[in-house]
């Protein structure tokens, strides 16, 4: 632990290895199941078919609210035989809807595979709509048709579709983009305000009347490496962005962190004193939770689009050696400052041909497989360690105080395989 | 454009995934996005298992729309074909291929495949899972079966089980067994563990046992009118049930109704002093035609409770499931809205439900005991251990699955005699459950979220005409009525005041309306 940073040249220059075939991921729509806990008066309306209602209850997992804060307008054949005005349907929907949950100030019309299809024009009915039950809701459309996104894309698309309709600002400022567990929240801000950065805010709000206002004398930082076209939007907004590696892990929250405190001219001396302790914290909780991953090799299949922080986190961190890394998409604006700290050796991919990925993975023989839902039973019964992706997006791992946390969700399914004993004893 | 929370049923495609994956040596072809792959975590998850779907996805994207969509298609098919060398191939399309209509069928029949490729017709905006199992299976048969000679010994298929199933897995070895025991050997079960070769042999057996209509019954009927195969119409789920299926095998065969009923403990368990309590407990029963018209007759006549309701998502089953509400004097419901039997369950106030995955979330909400009887179910309704639903051990299975969520007969008299007792109260919950108990003292809110409504302040309602005010004294002693009967004590109670024109509920009439509907 501790090593020093290698005098590798890191990844940055790396070509690609880019893949078209069978994709196995989940589409944008995925992002509901968390930011509709995080955004507590918001509604997400899918404009889609039953296929987007049965997949955000799978995802989900559990159906554990009663009657959550999102729904599918089921599209049915006279919608699309232009027996019915979909426009209308929409409308009548929607104020069923509105009526029965007064607590909505928020309302996200979603569009879907099967609407973008058939060019059903959300834009102009959340204009529609936010004129009919403004200012009270607030009615904003963005697509998480897996057409165009990608799992965690569904949050990007999301927030950035906010972006344009946020009040302007002179101020000085700080926002932070990506949506983190409320624990995480508090955390960051706190150190945040601890190392004398301020005022910040942080998007997405959990309620619609504390909105964050952006402007020209903005910065902002990324919590989240997938928010591609958020980054875009405060950009054009006038914002100005702080690269850095993700906060994942000692190393990565530091790193994250020092790009804001330079920014904000915090000395070095007030830097190390706010961040000694939860650095030390993070480091021992670090070497302790990742000893059954040291020297261990990993394999990372595109999912969650974390999956190159992450390999940071893994290689540097815990001591894992790095196969394969494979993003469903990769921005280098975004995660070139992980991908330099990167040392040589693993193959990026973006996108996916999944049967020839699995023969890859097959033959690397790694330690640990890190993929979707859909693979990692599969490649358990052929004897391959697997971590599920999705609980990654699911659980606190940002940031020093879930440092180990993060290390532990890797070395948990490696632990696993060693206790089980279902043999005879000799 | 309807508004849906939580679906019974995904899409027809899905139904179709639960034919090929059941299968062996079929390959399904899917024009779709790629956000359809996510069925596949339904089989490796929710099912565990150990291999992905036999299912290639186009996964085409935005981009490809302008261009190619077909071109991909066929190359996902040649793909699939050269990979998995299948025996038989389905294609079709999801939702989202439907709309841009490039014909998967027959751009895959002119591909000049070795195999026999089987197009699927499932519109997605019209019908559902179990109508593209039934679907499915019926074009996998009608493109396979041909008639043949009948095996020399009596033999039969057993139509239906497919993957994903509510416990469709032991029910095929359950129900082998017992047709064995009565001198009927299995020709072919389908599609469960099917290849395609083995459809072909689907004309060799003398008879089909019919095990699940929703997914089987357009094959049989198929089958009925080409192969000239009879097939079962009742369902052995049940010992009464199990017994008419075996007269029925009986009536096809000419062999003599045969069934060793030495496992079988439904009957004495159910006769048994213990069971007493069980007698008159009022149940709601909601999930799939099938299961559901079973159930309520294990309910009645074996279990001794009361339905009180019942009905069914599958509107495929709703004339069935009308006539049988009808038989049992209840009203049936049919809708595939979550929030509907919510609503229905929350009015009737069961002791307990049986249904599938989403009343179980509904019973926990309303505080109601609710066992599983249907899918969709979730991967805890996929035990390790042997428990089928048909048969004779399927019968003991659904004796102890339905006794267990409710507490047991002596532990309830004490709850009768005790409930204000600081530790053996209502909230104390059943003594075989886990979850803490609440102290009356703890609990702020109505406690248990047992009764319907928390206690309510009437009087304000008193105006409206018809409406009764619950005295306080009245409202106090309700309070002590365990809360498992509260609902119905305060339902009946207030029908007997309106009745008779009372608008105060006093204890008295608590009291008389108790003496007036006991039975």
């Amino acid at each position: 632990m501790n090593a020093p940073i290698p005098n590798t040249p890191g990844c940055r220059d790396v070509p690609l290895l880019k893949e078209r075939g069978q994709r196995e991921v989940f589409c944008g729509l995925t992002a509901i199941v968390w930011l509709h806990r995080k955004m507590q008066d918001a509604f997400f309306l899918v404009v889609g078919s039953r296929t987007c209602a049965h997949l955000l209850q799978s995802a989900a997992g559990v159906m554990i609210f009663a009657e959550p804060r999102f729904g599918t307008a089921i599209l049915e054949e006279t919608d699309l035989a232009g027996m019915a005005d979909a426009q209308a349907e929409l409308d009548r929907e929607v104020e069923k809807l509105l009526s029965r949950r007064p607590d909505i100030k928020r309302l996200f019309l979603v569009g879907s595979c099967p609407s973008e299809v058939i060019k059903l024009d959300l834009e102009k009915a959340a204009e529609r709509l936010s004129s009919a039950y403004g200012p009270a809701v607030n009615v904003v459309n963005f697509s998480g048709s897996g057409i165009e996104t990608t799992f965690t894309e569904g949050e990007d698309a999301c927030l950035a579709a906010t972006i344009p309709s946020l009040p302007s600002t002179e101020a000085r400022q700080l926002v932070v983009a990506g949506a983190l567990p409320d624990v995480v929240e508090d955390q960051m801000l706190g150190l945040l305000e601890a190392l004398g950065v301020g005022p910040v805010s942080v998007l997405p709000t959990a309620r619609a009347d504390q909105p964050v206002a952006v402007g020209p004398n903005t910065v902002f930082a990324l919590t989240q490496p997938f928010l591609n076209e958020t980054h875009a939007a405060l950009v054009r907004r006038g914002a100005r962005h702080l690269p850095a590696p993700f906060p994942f892990g000692e190393e990565g929250t530091t790193a994250w962190l020092r790009a804001i405190a330079h920014e904000f001219g915090v000395s070095e001396e007030r830097f190390n004193e706010v961040t000694a302790a939860p650095r030390d914290r993070a480091r021992r909780a670090v070497a302790q939770a990742s000893a059954p991953l040291r020297e261990k090799s990993i394999f990372l299949f595109p999912d969650s689009q974390l999956e190159i922080p992450l390999a940071r986190f893994l290689t540097r961190e815990c001591g894992m050696t790095a196969l394969e890394i494979g993003q469903p998409y990769v921005h280098r604006d975004i995660v070139g400052p992980d991908i330099d700290l990167i040392p040589e050796g693993p193959v990026f991919s973006e996108g996916q041909d999944v049967d020839l990925q699995l023969d890859r993975a097959r033959a690397a023989r790694p330690d640990l497989t890190v993929c979707g839902l859909g693979l990692a039973n599969p490649l358990e019964a052929e004897g391959l360690t697997t971590k599920w992706a999705i609980e990654l997006v699911f659980t606190p791992i940002h940031f020093y105080e879930q440092a180990g946390d993060l290390a532990g969700l890797f070395a948990r399914p490696m632990r696993r395989r060693e206790i089980l004993q279902l043999e005879a004893e000799a | 454009m309807k508004l849906s929370v939580w679906t019974y049923e995904g899409p027809p495609h899905v139904g179709a995934m639960r034919v090929a994956t059941a299968m062996k040596g079929l390959h399904y072809v899917l024009h779709a996005p790629q956000g359809d792959t996510y069925a596949d975590l339904l089989f490796t998850m929710i099912e565990r298992r150990d291999r992905r779907p036999p299912v290639t996805y186009t996964t085409f994207q935005a981009r490809d729309l302008g261009a190619d969509t077909a071109n991909l298609f066929k190359t996902a098919c040649q793909d699939a074909y050269e990979r998995s060398q299948p025996e038989a191939i389905i294609v079709g399309a999801s939702c989202t291929a439907e709309l841009i209509q490039d014909d998967p069928g027959g751009m895959a029949e002119t591909m000049g495949l070795p195999v026999p490729v089987i197009p699927l017709e499932l519109p997605s905006y019209q019908r559902k899972e179990n109508f593209g199992a039934d679907e499915t299976f019926f074009q996998i048969v009608r493109a396979l079966a041909r008639p043949m000679e009948r095996t020399e010994r009596i033999t039969c298929n057993l139509i239906g089980p497919t993957a994903l199933g509510f416990r469709h897995r032991d029910d095929i070895t359950e129900l082998t067994g017992l047709l064995i025991e009565m001198g009927v050997e299995v020709n072919v079960t389908a599609p469960f563990d099917a290849t395609p070769t083995d459809i072909t042999r689907l004309g060799r057996a003398h008879f089909n046992v019919l095990m699940y209509p929703e997914t089987g019954e357009a094959a049989c009927r198929w089958m009925e009118r080409e192969l000239d195969q009879p097939f079962t119409k009742t369902v052995p789920i049940g010992v009464g049930a199990t017994r008419d299926f075996l007269r029925e095998v009986g009536e096809i065969t000419g062999l003599t109704p045969k069934i060793d009923e030495t496992r079988l403990r439904l009957p004495w368990y159910s006769a048994s002093v213990d069971s007493t309590y069980l007698t008159g407990k009022r149940v709601f029963l909601f999930g799939d035609g099938t299961h559901v018209a079973a159930a309520a007759r294990i309910a009645r006549d074996e279990m001794g409770f009361d339905v009180v309701g019942l009905g069914c998502y599958n509107r495929e089953q709703a004339r069935m499931i009308r006539a049988l509400a009808k038989d049992y004097g209840v009203e049936a419901l049919v809708t595939d809205d979550y929030l509907d039997v919510e609503a229905r369950i929350e009015a009737l106030a069961p002791e307990m439900i049986l249904g599938t995955q989403m009343e179980r979330h509904i019973g926990k909400r309303l505080g109601i005991p609710c066992a599983v009887i249907s899918a969709p179910v979730h991967v805890q309704d996929f035990p390790a251990r042997y428990s089928p639903q048909v048969g004779i051990e399927g019968a003991n299975v659904i004796f102890d699955t339905w006794v267990h969520p409710l507490v047991m007969g002596l532990e309830e008299h004490l709850l009768h005699m005790f409930r204000e007792d600081f530790e053996f109260h209502d909230d104390a919950g059943a003594s075989h459950h886990g979850g803490k108990a609440v102290s009356p003292a703890d609990a702020g809110d109505p406690p248990g979220g047992a009764a319907p409504r928390p206690p309510r302040d009437t009087s304000e309602q008193a105006k409206d005409a018809g409406q009764v005010i619950w005295l306080a004294d009245a409202e106090k002693e309700l309070r002590r009525v365990p809360f498992f009967v509260r609902g119905k004590a305060r339902r009946n109670t207030e029908a007997f005041a309106t009745e008779r024109g009372v608008t105060e509920i006093s204890v008295d009439t608590l009291y008389e309306a108790k003496a007036h509907f006991a039975r």
